[in-house]
């Protein structure tokens, strides 16, 4: 609780001064007054602290069902890294949350420079920023990077927690150790050249190595017990080095957060100086939590509420985000899909303009690509993606098929999923507009985990159940997660997400030549040929791109929404 | 009833065993992966073999079973795959508030019940008794994820006189910070016991007002006072066993009451546990319910004989 001292202060100053020269029985009495009045003022305001000194709070409803894990490595994907990591957490390398319009890109963070040895490239050194310390006071140095790499990839450290290992070491699939080369220097390894590391290395939060051996201390055991108890601890107690605090967890209920006054870059020092995250994952609750004035922000209205939710003068932030809504095609044998023309076609014949504007209350963004133009990775596209439904039926008749003759396509797709928007209204919208261009589409509806399980197993497997097509969304912040894991021939199951057996010598080559580019714009560069040749391709249906709504009460100010999946609370301010 | 009570815990042990084996069994046998919630589905092959052989999920299935089995009955249900955090606190924490919960829509919906059984079933046939059965009827149709949904609306985001969801913040205490909190979900879940316990008694009442001894009790020149405690006595066994089955199904927590509210009792937190395939935490969770609905009926059973002395037991 901040109490508001400082202007009483100097009120009081004014008055005393104001008094000099009077009377002085008549300054005993007023001084009196005023001493009298102005205690009673500081004990109205320590009886009434929510009157006078209203601490600025700001109550956001989550999707998550759970408070996304606190001990540095957040799980439920990018909403776990934008509530719990990346408010009291920083990583070596950051995104740059600060322009609406402009692409996000990364920018350093705890490491203020980097440098691929030029002999040997699976070396990489990075510098760190000095005086940076932990909440708990602990220093920011290279020791505690080496011990945040170990937890999670050498197996024989006190600290490696295999809880948080697959969510960091998949995104992040090279990084193999780090080195101290003195206290703010640190050399990373990867187990080949890959330009991709400084991306990847924005999911490597730093945790404080010093709090974690104050639990470990603490805790009884042998060794093993005492690290999982550490961690349990360190979960409830975290410490890191970001603009956020913790102040109270409470499982499953609520997550809060103080301001950091010390964090490293005042120009990030956040202006509320609470935050309280709460686990709201049914999207009707969350939408009455916030009409009900229960809380200032909620994630992801339902697009069926958004009209009421403006209409009471709420605000609906939304940008184009780093995610594609696709039908990922099967490229084995005897696929349809195997056919450029069928391909082209079926991504000419969708009205997306009509499924934003129509089933989606303006709630995406159409997607010509996995990127958009303006995008460092956009590329010479030649393939312009739109509503052309005559193109697309010339397209199919020239490969033999007709209002008399169509093709039998099958596709999966579930009812629900983190980050699958409206699965089931959007693909009946689809299978009606593919239905003018000749296509005859069957949809087979799994169970989310079920589906996202298939992902992994690729097209030939019998739980895809002889499928054409998946639907599974997937977000676009990296050049691995956005093209490399389904476009490159090795990334066919199981080894990673390929599940169409996509095999292109073109693509392979394109791929190898990224990620052994270690000037920035020439990856860049490298990526964006890449991204055209896939889309000149016709490799996806390109669907949609979400716009990761948000509403929130209109006392919420300088919000900024990025093109990303995070979004900087810092600036934000509380208008009362 | 020493003998009973021995025997009656003695048939718990292969019921809650059933329980857990069946349990174990559907869990594992469904489709979906238990690393789901910590494994990115793109993470390599080798980094997803590498963390099912740390969680042992690479071993037999009944290898895994008789792990899980042999560490619960000493105390230990594991940790959550999906947060780390140990099962049983979890499960407990759940269970508090899902009892408070539950227990707060018992007393409103049994009491409530009663009330209009007994009034339906003295005043059988005429308007007062379709008034209270059609209000029975009502309870047991709607659905109550509806109900609990227009109730938000009409109460929190019209009136704006109760929280929509949630169970407020810090530990439970009897003040109206926390309390405004359970009166929505407390009501919503109150209607289903309500009705039933209502058609119940209703027939009960009916059904004791005809026997011979109730003519004896008028003959013999009883009040209707005492006539009434003479109907409510022998209604009560019955109706306390119907209690304490709903009881039951409350304590169990309800999925789709603790979701609309965000309620973090243990329906919530199967949701929680099934869409993240959080085996660990789904098993432990059940097993802890299905002892709850075990040993429930055991006190009930206990309860009725000892009301009713001709109910002979064991």
């Amino acid at each position: 609780m901040h109490f508001a001292f400082l202007p009483v202060e100097p009120l009081f100053k004014k008055r005393l001064t104001k008094l000099k020269g009077e009377n002085k029985m008549h300054h005993k009495i007023k001084n009196a007054r005023a001493l009298l009045g102005g205690c009673c003022l500081l004990a109205m305001m320590t009886v009434q602290p929510g009157i006078a000194m209203a601490e600025t709070v700001l109550r956001i409803g989550m999707t998550a069902a759970d408070i996304p894990r606190t001990l540095g490595q957040p799980d439920q994907g990018f909403e776990g890294n934008r509530f719990t990591g990346l408010t009291m957490y920083d990583a070596l390398t950051m995104w740059d949350l600060s322009s609406e319009d402009d692409a996000s890109v990364v920018i350093p963070g705890l490491a203020t420079e980097w440098s691929v040895n030029e002999d040997d490239t699976t070396t990489w050194t990075f510098t760190l920023r000095e005086g940076v310390t932990f909440h708990d006071g602990s220093p920011f140095n290279a020791d505690a990077v080496v011990w945040n790499v170990e937890k999670v990839m050498d197996e024989e450290a006190l600290h490696y927690d295999a809880s948080q290992v697959g969510v960091t070491a998949s995104r992040m699939p090279t990084l193999t150790g780090a080195t101290k080369i003195d206290d703010y220097t640190v050399e990373l390894t990867t187990s080949q050249p890959d330009s991709f590391l400084p991306i990847n290395l924005t999911n490597l939060f730093m945790a404080s190595p010093a709090k974690w051996q104050e639990h470990f201390d603490a805790a009884s055991g042998d060794d093993a017990a005492k690290a999982s108890a550490a961690w349990d601890a360190f979960s409830r107690d975290a410490s890191g080095t970001g603009p956020w605090v913790m102040d109270g967890f409470v499982p499953r209920e609520r997550l809060e957060l103080i301001r950091n006054e010390d964090y490293w870059n005042a120009e990030r020092v956040p202006n509320v100086e609470r935050l309280v995250l709460l686990p709201m994952p049914e999207a009707n609750a969350r939408t009455a939590a916030l009409l009900s004035g229960q809380v200032d922000w909620i994630e992801a209205p339902a697009p069926d509420a958004v009209a009421q939710i403006e209409s009471r003068g709420f605000t609906i932030y939304s940008n184009e985000s780093p995610h594609v809504w696709p039908w990922q095609f099967s490229r084995i044998e005897g696929s349809p899909w195997n056919d450029l023309n069928v391909r082209k076609a079926a991504n000419l014949c969708i009205d997306r303009d009509g499924m934003r504007d129509g089933l989606l209350a303006g709630l995406m963004a159409p997607a010509t690509g996995s990127v958009e133009a303006g995008h460092p990775w956009r590329g010479d596209v030649t393939f312009e993606i739109g509503f052309d439904p005559d193109e697309g039926r010339r397209l199919m008749e020239e490969s033999g098929f007709s209002a008399d003759s169509r093709l039998a396509v099958k596709a999966l797709t579930s009812a629900s999923g983190s980050g699958q928007m409206q699965p089931l209204p959007m693909n009946e919208y689809i299978q009606q507009a593919l239905a003018d261009c000749y296509f005859d589409v069957q949809l087979e509806v799994l169970e989310w985990n079920t589906l996202f399980t298939n992902w992994r197993q690729g097209a030939r497997d019998p739980g895809s159940l002889g499928a054409h097509s998946t639907n599974v969304t997937y977000a676009t912040m990296d050049p691995f997660f956005a093209l490399v894991r389904f476009l490159q021939s090795e990334m066919a199951p199981p080894v990673s997400n390929n599940w169409g057996y996509i095999d292109n010598p073109q693509f392979d080559e394109l791929v190898a030549r990224a990620r052994e580019t270690f000037d920035p714009a020439e990856r860049d560069a490298a990526l964006a040929e890449l991204h055209a040749a896939s889309v000149n391709e016709a490799s996806f249906l390109y669907v949609a791109h979400d716009v990761s709504p948000r509403a929130m009460s209109a006392k919420v100010q300088n919000v900024i929404q990025p093109k990303s999946w995070f979004i900087d609370f810092s600036p934000i301010t509380i208008e009362e | 009833m020493f003998v009973y009570l021995a025997k009656r815990l003695l048939y718990t042990i292969p019921i809650v065993f059933s329980v857990a084996l069946v349990c174990f069994m559907l869990v594992h046998l469904s489709p979906g992966d238990p690393l789901v919630s910590i494994l990115p589905a793109d993470a390599s092959a080798q980094l997803e073999a590498r963390l099912r052989e740390q969680y042992g999920f690479d071993r037999p299935l009944p290898v895994q079973f008789w792990i899980w089995i042999t560490n619960a009955l000493g105390g230990d249900l594991g940790n959550s795959i999906a947060n780390g955090r140990p099962v049983l606190s979890e499960v407990l924490n759940a269970v508090g508030n899902t009892l408070l919960l539950a227990c707060a829509a018992s007393i409103l919906g049994f009491a409530l019940g009663m009330f209009f059984g007994l009034v339906a079933g003295y005043f059988r046939d005429t308007w007062i008794d379709k008034l209270a059965t059609s209000i029975a009827i009502a309870g047991v149709s709607v659905p109550h994820y509806w109900l609990g949904m227009v109730l938000v609306i009409i109460f929190s985001v019209q009136l704006n006189w109760l929280p929509a969801v949630g169970a407020g913040s810090g530990s439970w205490t009897w003040t109206w910070a926390h309390v405004q909190y359970l009166i929505l979900p407390a009501v919503t879940m109150a209607v289903i016991p309500m009705g039933i316990v209502t058609r119940t008694v209703r027939a009960l009442v009916g059904d004791i007002l005809s026997n011979d001894f109730v003519d004896a009790l008028r003959a013999k020149g009883l009040g209707e006072r005492r006539v009434f405690a003479h109907v409510v006595k022998n209604a009560a066994p019955t109706a306390i066993a119907v209690m304490g089955l709903q009881l039951g199904y409350l304590l169990g927590g309800s999925i789709l009451i603790e979701t609309v509210f965000s309620w973090p009792g243990t329906g919530f937190l199967l949701n929680t546990a099934i869409f993240q395939r959080d085996l660990p935490l789904l098993q432990g969770t059940i097993l802890v319910l299905a002892l709850f609905f075990v040993f429930l009926n055991l006190a009930v059973d206990l309860l009725q004989a000892m009301i009713d002395p001709r109910i002979k037991r064991g």
